[in-house]
């Protein structure tokens, strides 16, 4: 298996994880998903990473990046890998 | 190993299952921990060390109940002696079931993890598949174990036939001993 540099957190059929997904393959970014608890309290690991248990949320190790809120994910993809930076680097 | 019982187990039909020496097909699958799942390939445990992998019943089904119980407390992998030996279960339950496993048994705060793997396609892999009586169109995997070794090699197999059978906990130990 590859060791992509952005990790989601999502839960299953979670439109607001899929709608980061969705920005995620239209990069053709190298992802791994995690897939966490629907219940909220259970979300330790989220917590532990992003401060919050809300998903999605997503890390970037090339940016050292980590955030929640699909709609801040998404924008932050649009401006580190969108086409507006074709370097592909950090915004 | 038989229960003791007087009456017949049911026999299950020979399998071509991989046997020691042979290496282990690989595969990837969700693999659960009690926080989260991901997708994970059988290579990529073995390239850290050698693998423990046991397939098992249905999350629920008593035997399932009985070998988490058995691992947690032989703490296969968790040893000093152990070294860099990674355990991982597998059956056909989903991710959901298996953090409900993980919580049940207590080994949350092991390195203990479980594959899902609903389709069974593994257990067809290791021509391992067992029809299940009575419960129309559900298959899942014998019950077998297999230790690997890091190029996937297999030390040790063990593969039930008979329907239902136990593995021999202490020749599992003793495999695990003679890494």
């Amino acid at each position: 298996m590859s060791n992509p540099e952005i990790t989601l957190y999502r839960l299953q059929a979670c439109p607001f994880c899929e709608r980061v997904v969705r920005k995620l393959e239209a990069y053709d970014l190298d992802y791994r998903s995690r897939f966490v608890e629907p219940m909220h309290s259970d979300r330790d690991v989220v917590k532990r990473i992003s401060g919050k248990r809300t998903v999605p949320a997503m890390v970037d190790e090339a940016t050292g990046v980590t955030m929640s809120e699909s709609a801040n994910i998404v924008d932050y993809l649009d401006r580190t890998y969108g086409d507006a930076d074709e370097t592909g680097g950090a915004a | 190993m038989a229960m003791g019982l007087d009456f017949d187990v049911v026999a299950l039909p020979d399998a071509d299952h991989p046997e020691e020496g042979e290496q282990a097909p690989d595969f990837e699958r969700p693999l659960v921990n009690h926080e989260y799942w991901e997708d994970c390939a059988l290579s990529d445990l073995t390239a850290d060390g050698p693998v423990l992998l046991l397939f098992h019943t249905m999350d629920g089904a008593f035997p399932t109940t009985y070998l988490w119980n058995e691992i947690r407390d032989r703490e296969w992998g968790e040893r000093e002696a152990d070294d860099d030996l990674t355990v991982v279960g597998l059956s056909v339950s989903s991710p959901y079931e298996h953090k409900t496993t993980i919580a049940e048994r207590g080994i949350e705060n092991t390195d203990y993890r479980l594959f899902s793997d609903p389709q069974n396609g593994v257990a067809e892999q290791y021509d391992i598949a067992h029809d299940l009586d009575g419960m129309a169109g559900v298959s899942e995997p014998r019950p077998a174990v297999f230790l690997l070794d890091t190029e996937r090699v297999i030390q040790y197999a063990w593969v039930a036939d008979e329907w239902p059978e136990f593995p021999d906990y202490d020749e599992i130990e003793a495999a695990i001993d003679d890494l």
